[in-house]
């Protein structure tokens, strides 16, 4: 086991956490990423072999599925699986293990930060942060959109819980951006 | 405006880079005779048209597709999107 | 004073009373009121000071169209110039000043300016300060400025948070007079997702304003209790206050809400306005009408107003503009003003209406076929002087008086897509033309449907057929449906100083004149009067100046032309459109992994893109830049140094035909490329030009990891995804950004490897034999940690470049700076960077500028003629292979103090120097440490034969003028033995 200490994408040692009102916006570092893109010709294959690492059906575009291994789809024939971080922190290779040369798998996880934002109104506060109609989403949707001029996903977990990632570099204006348009609705 | 993602539905064109005509796609063959001639045409000579024009788009705030999206330039009325993939192939474009 | 003009009832709030200050005076109001009901009701007429002629203005609508009653709002660096006190709300404690006068609204000193308004027409100052041209910037434009202005700037920042937000709506409902809000009703009821949005702090639009019923209710409690309804549907949202300023393409609406302008104060964090982007399916315009005036000699005085107006003003703010007023009218419409204000108790001295068979009225006396033909009063209204229909004159005394000239259709927004609205000869206005918007319909009075009936019912059925909903409509309220009897009437024949355009004091005289020097077309007309510019951009006067262009030039309105409208439909503060984009907050940050580390060690940073990088790290004692960049280039060079390169952008590259797809993207060749190597790589544009360069490592057969520039890795990632996606389809090829995955160091120094050796874990061998230059792999650091290493050098040194994962980036920085004591190890920041690398000759941004060739640049030899890629072909281009193509050099000053800067050009060392004897360009520059003297990167004319040669090195515009030395433009260790250790 090596010795280096991880931080958090905003420098913390402990993920930080901030509530306005009845919203939430926690910092969530515990969670593994990696890329899976079907090779040429093998798109059948690779959604078969993620299908079985997610335990359920390949999410169509626009939705995620899996639990505690998810998947969100990306573009065309691409995903993003999900894992827990402690459990799964070589989960590049575990992908990749699984879907073989069906697909190309990249570690993902460092490149993205992610915040999760719960609560009664948080649906005013998306709604001054990212074009999604963010109303009409439903548990299981997942969309890329633009926040504070970055590209972003966003996950409906429930109606009122929501996974925003983004840029890990860009972690700080993403929070600060969370963070500011929570003061300015609720 | 919005363009209609063939695969996400509308979406914002802030989502999108534009890029320019959709001619881009047709590469010139390198060891033709009159490659150099081509190649010019190719990178330097476009239509500027006042009505339907095709054009690439790329949904880089999105799922990095390079879009063909046939625009009213006068109106700005989009009348159809393909994946420039499947354009690409169309065309013959392979490898 | 008290307030002596209020009157009974109205929607203002009696229980409670504001105070508020305007030019100093306190005055007191109610809630519900604005700055311009409350100074009528405190009997203030006079609010301003016109544009040119700084004549006595009141206000002239109760409305976003005013065009007089404009004053600074708040104080200090919140003060907010040409804000409409007809629509600002009265809070406690608002401070409100007039505008554009001097020493006070009441003496003027520039009212002078009203007698000398024979000089002062239209295209005075095209015509005046014509000469000398330098006299402009510097005398007359500064002179103007100040004697034209209209509000002041506070000269400082805007303190105020503004937002931006997005909303989705199936219909947008653009206002909520009856049409509005019984679309809304209609629409709301279904299901629908309906947003209704008005400017208005009280929703209802005219049903506030007017006395008659709706069913059994009043008008304004019908629009209350409908909005009680609406207000309880979760499907519905109300959004008073909000101005929708534009309608853009594809149904996307501009929404701009007030949130905060009508209380003193905002909470921290709370916006003043949100500008909403609303993305809708479809739209309803349901922006009403405005009164049109009539002009007369002297219409422009305090206390003449629109009649609908001064309806406003008695029915919904209880208050007149004076006890006595008259009305002047060319329709029923001001009949009905009387009758309300008569209702109130204001003495009507005289309805005089311009048409012959005007109706009887027992309560007021009505002037039929008579005209306003002149009035008085300084600061404010005393009397009218009337033409009756015999020919005899009457003068009237009255302290206000209402003018109706008919209404205009609220046509702005059908117009925002260049639509043209069309001439309805029934209304004798402007209404909606066919080329709407898509997906915009226009009910109620903005669509000429004047009477109330026809607005609620065109509003239902518009929601209905724009919402494609079936079933009964909602039962209408019966409600007033007079016809429309609307003559136009624009002005009085004879007339001069009649005001069209109040607030650029743009007179018929001005509209005669523009015809007579032939600015006839509405376009020239508008520019040469200043007609319909500024604040109301022509709300209440472009109607009147088009009518009388038409009768001058012989010709009907419509042939003579239209006015159309662009957004903003009223004006919008510059912060509302930047929202929170300011400042700090411009644009995103982004930090390297090693940021917080180095902000402890108390580096200098510099913003490269988004991106924040340490540039230099300096010690105590150190007080210049320079000393601190010089020391950790020689530290560096000397033993080991740690830079933080992970902005370089990173782009795996993975796929059968990975290397064929490099192949095509990169002018060199990349398929032989061995597994744990890395490459070199050019990329060219299509044109032959260099567009970026990196290395690419061959970490599996189908697996390569790509570098960029810094600068340019958004651009080559996304031209990437366009080889591959339209170039080449069908290569098995997959691209992801790995960028900001991994903490990339660049460890360098001869020291570098024994410094790696104490974190690489002792499995991996990494010794020259083991890992030579330009390898790569996969390895594990500090007991197990996954790690990537690539031995390639940017500084001419000895160098690796390690990566981690990013949250053990901070944690590697500390273990090499801990493990790296005994070496003394040196971090280095860009400085030091762009300094080694100008010593070994390496390009970069400067030199990959957009303007180079592979041949300028000195790696002509590495486009591959063997295969095809990205431009190739045109990189072979005559043009750009001439003999005496610029060629990358070094050069150094022959005095060894001599300073080299970069943009300096060079010329033959005796001979002429200007642009024609131009023999090339300084790029980059810099103080070598290792030279001991400034050196720089040029681009010179045959560059490679040139060694050697003295040149003259000459900058006019930085005063460089200094002898050089053409040589290698590696300074350091040419033959690259310190790489290869």
């Amino acid at each position: 086991m090596h010795d280096l200490a991880a931080i958090t994408a905003l420098g913390g040692s402990e993920p930080r956490v901030d509530t306005v009102a009845d919203v939430t916006c926690a910092e969530v570092p515990g969670v593994a990423l990696a890329s899976v893109a079907a090779r040429s010709g093998q798109e059948a294959k690779a959604q078969k072999a993620l299908a079985k690492l997610i335990g359920v059906k390949t999410p169509d575009i626009g939705r995620f599925a899996g639990d505690p291994v998810s998947a969100f789809w990306t573009g065309p024939d691409q995903w993003m699986v999900e894992a827990p971080f402690d459990s799964h922190e070589g989960l590049a290779q575990q992908v990749k293990d699984a879907i073989g040369d069906a697909a190309s798998v990249t570690e993902q996880t460092d490149a993205w930060t992610r915040f999760d934002l719960n609560g009664g109104r948080v649906l005013a506060v998306l709604e001054l942060l990212c074009p999604l109609d963010v109303r009409k989403m439903a548990e299981g949707d997942a969309a890329r959109a633009a926040i504070h001029h970055l590209g972003c996903f966003v996950l409906c977990r429930s109606p009122g819980s929501f996974s925003v990632y983004g840029p890990r570099s860009s972690a700080g204006s993403l929070h600060h951006a969370i963070v500011t348009a929570m003061k300015s609705t609720l | 405006m919005i363009i209609p993602h063939p695969l996400l539905g509308p979406r914002d064109s802030s989502e999108f880079v534009y890029l320019g005509d959709a001619s881009l796609i047709d590469r010139p063959d390198w060891q033709a005779e009159d490659a150099a001639e081509a190649f010019h045409e190719y990178a330097y000579l476009r239509d500027n048209p006042a009505g339907e024009h095709r054009e690439l788009w790329y949904h880089e705030g999105g799922d990095r597709s390079w879009l063909v999206v046939t625009r009213n330039t006068m109106t700005h009325e989009i009348s159809k999107v393909e994946l420039a993939r499947d354009v690409a192939r169309a065309q013959g474009r392979s490898k | 004073m008290t307030q002596v003009n209020r009157l009974s009832g109205g929607l203002i709030d009696r229980n409670s009373t504001l105070n508020f200050r305007f030019d100093n005076r306190n005055y007191t109001a109610h809630p519900g009121d604005t700055l311009a009901s409350a100074l009528l009701a405190n009997d203030v007429r006079l609010i301003g000071r016109s544009f040119k002629y700084h004549r006595p203005r009141g206000v002239l609508t109760a409305g976003s169209e005013e065009p007089n009653g404009i004053v600074e709002l708040r104080a200090g660096n919140r003060k907010e110039p040409n804000t409409r006190a007809t629509t600002a709300e009265v809070y406690e404690g608002l401070d409100a000043q007039s505008q554009n006068r001097w020493p006070s609204l009441k003496f003027d000193a520039l009212a002078i300016n009203d007698r000398f308004s024979n000089f002062l027409t239209a295209g005075f100052y095209y015509k005046t300060f014509m000469w000398p041209a330098v006299f402009w910037e510097k005398l007359y434009e500064p002179i103007i400025r100040k004697a034209a202005g209209l509000g002041s700037l506070s000269m400082e920042d805007d303190p105020d948070e503004y937002d931006k937000g997005f909303l989705h709506c199936d219909l947008l409902i653009i206002g909520a007079g009856p049409a509005g809000l019984m679309a809304a009703l209609t629409a709301g009821r279904t299901g629908s997702d309906v947003i209704l949005a008005d400017e208005d702090f009280a929703l209802g639009g005219r049903l506030n304003s007017e006395s008659f019923s709706l069913g059994d209710d009043s008008a304004s409690d019908w629009a209350a209790a409908t909005v009680a309804e609406l207000s309880a549907l979760p499907n519905v949202r109300l959004m008073p206050r909000t101005t929708v300023i534009g309608a853009f393409d594809h149904g996307i609406y501009g929404a701009v809400e007030r949130t905060g302008d009508h209380v003193a104060t905002l909470p921290v964090g709370k916006p003043r306005q949100i500008l909403w982007r609303t993305y809708t399916k479809r739209a309803l315009l349901c922006a009403g009408a405005t009164e049109r005036p009539i002009a007369f000699e002297n219409n422009d005085r305090p206390g003449i107003m629109l009649a609908s107006a001064m309806r406003t003003y008695a029915n919904r703010f209880a208050t007149t503009a004076a006890q006595r007023v008259a009305i002047f009218t060319n329709n029923d419409d001001g009949h009905r003003t009387a009758s309300d204000l008569r209702a109130k108790g204001v003495k009507i001295a005289a309805v005089i209406d311009v048409r012959d068979d005007a109706p009887i009225n027992y309560e007021f006396e009505v002037l039929k076929g008579a005209q306003v033909v002149d009035t008085k009063g300084r600061l404010g209204l005393t009397f009218v002087e009337v033409a009756l229909a015999d020919g005899s004159r009457r003068i009237l005394e009255c302290g206000a008086l209402g003018v109706s000239g008919g209404w205009n259709p609220n046509v702005h927004l059908t117009c925002h897509h260049r639509g043209r609205p069309v001439w309805n000869d029934d209304l004798a206005a402007f209404a909606p033309g066919d080329d709407l918007p898509p997906g915009m319909t226009v009910a109620g009075a903005a669509n000429g449907t004047l009477s109330t009936h026809g607005a609620l019912q065109s509003g239902a059925e518009s929601a209905a057929i724009a919402l494609d909903l079936k079933g009964a409509l909602p039962d209408l309220p019966k409600a007033e449906d007079a016809p429309i009897n609307q003559t136009p009437f624009w002005y009085l024949k004879g007339c001069a100083r009649a005001w069209l355009d109040q607030q650029n004091d743009v007179t018929v005289k001005d509209v005669k004149l523009s015809h007579q020097e032939g600015f006839r077309s509405v376009e020239h007309l508008k520019r040469y009067t200043t007609l319909g510019m500024a604040t109301d951009q022509g709300k209440t006067s472009n109607m009147a100046g088009l009518a009388i262009m038409a009768e001058l030039a012989g010709k009907s309105i419509p042939e003579t032309g239209t006015t159309i409208f662009r957004p903003p439909y009223t004006p919008v503060p510059i912060g509302t459109f930047a929202g929170r984009m300011k400042g700090q907050d411009f644009h995103p940050t982004r930090l390297t992994p090693s940021h917080y580390w180095a902000k402890e060690r108390g580096a200098v940073f510099v913003e490269v893109g988004n991106w924040l990088r340490a540039q230099w790290f300096p010690l105590p004692g150190e007080t210049h830049w320079r000393e601190s960049v010089d020391r950790e280039v020689r530290q560096t060079r000397a033993s080991v140094g740690v830079c933080d390169c992970t902005t370089l952008g990173k782009i795996d590259v993975q796929g059968t035909d990975a290397a064929a797809f490099l192949n095509k993207v990169y002018c060199n060749g990349f398929a032989k490329l061995a597994i744990g190597k890395t490459r070199y790589g050019l990329m060219l544009r299509e044109d032959g030009m260099a567009m970026d360069d990196g290395t690419a490592a061959r970490l599996a057969e189908d697996h390569f990891v790509v570098t960029t520039t810094t600068a340019n890795a958004v651009n080559v990632y996304r031209h990437m995804e366009f080889v591959r996606q339209c170039l080449f389809p069908d290569m098995d090829v997959q691209l992801i950004s790995t960028t900001e995955a991994w903490a990339q160091y660049a460890v360098a120094g001869p020291n570098s490897r024994k410094l790696l050796q104490k974190i690489v874990d002792p499995e991996f061998d990494i010794s020259n034999d083991a890992f030579p230059f330009m390898g790569c792999g996969s390895i594990t650091v500090c007991g197990g940690l996954r790690a990537r290493l690539f031995r390639i050098s940017f500084s001419g040194e000895l160098a690796f470049e390690i990566a981690v994962p990013s949250r053990y980036g901070d944690a590697l920085m500390r273990r090499l700076m801990q493990d790296g004591e005994e070496f003394d190890v040196v971090p280095y920041g860009t400085e030091a960077l762009g300094v080694m690398r100008i010593e070994k000759g390496h390009a970069a941004g400067n030199e990959l500028n957009g303007t180079t060739s592979a041949l300028n640049l000195g790696m002509g030899r590495m486009v591959s003629k063997k295969k095809d890629s990205i431009g190739s072909t045109l990189s072979e281009r005559e043009g750009l292979n001439e003999p005496d193509a610029l060629m990358m050099v070094g050069i150094k000053p022959v005095n060894a103090d001599d300073k080299i800067t970069a943009g300096a050009h060079l010329m033959d060392a005796s001979g002429p120097v200007d642009a024609k004897h131009d023999q090339g360009y300084v790029t980059s520059a810099a103080f070598s440490p290792s030279l001991d003297c400034h050196i720089g990167l040029a681009f010179l004319k045959n560059g490679g034969a040139r060694q050697g040669e003295r040149m003259r090195l000459v900058s006019p515009l930085t005063d460089v003028n200094v002898e050089v030395e053409i040589v290698s433009a590696h300074f350091v260790d040419p033959e690259g033995e310190r790489l290869r250790a």
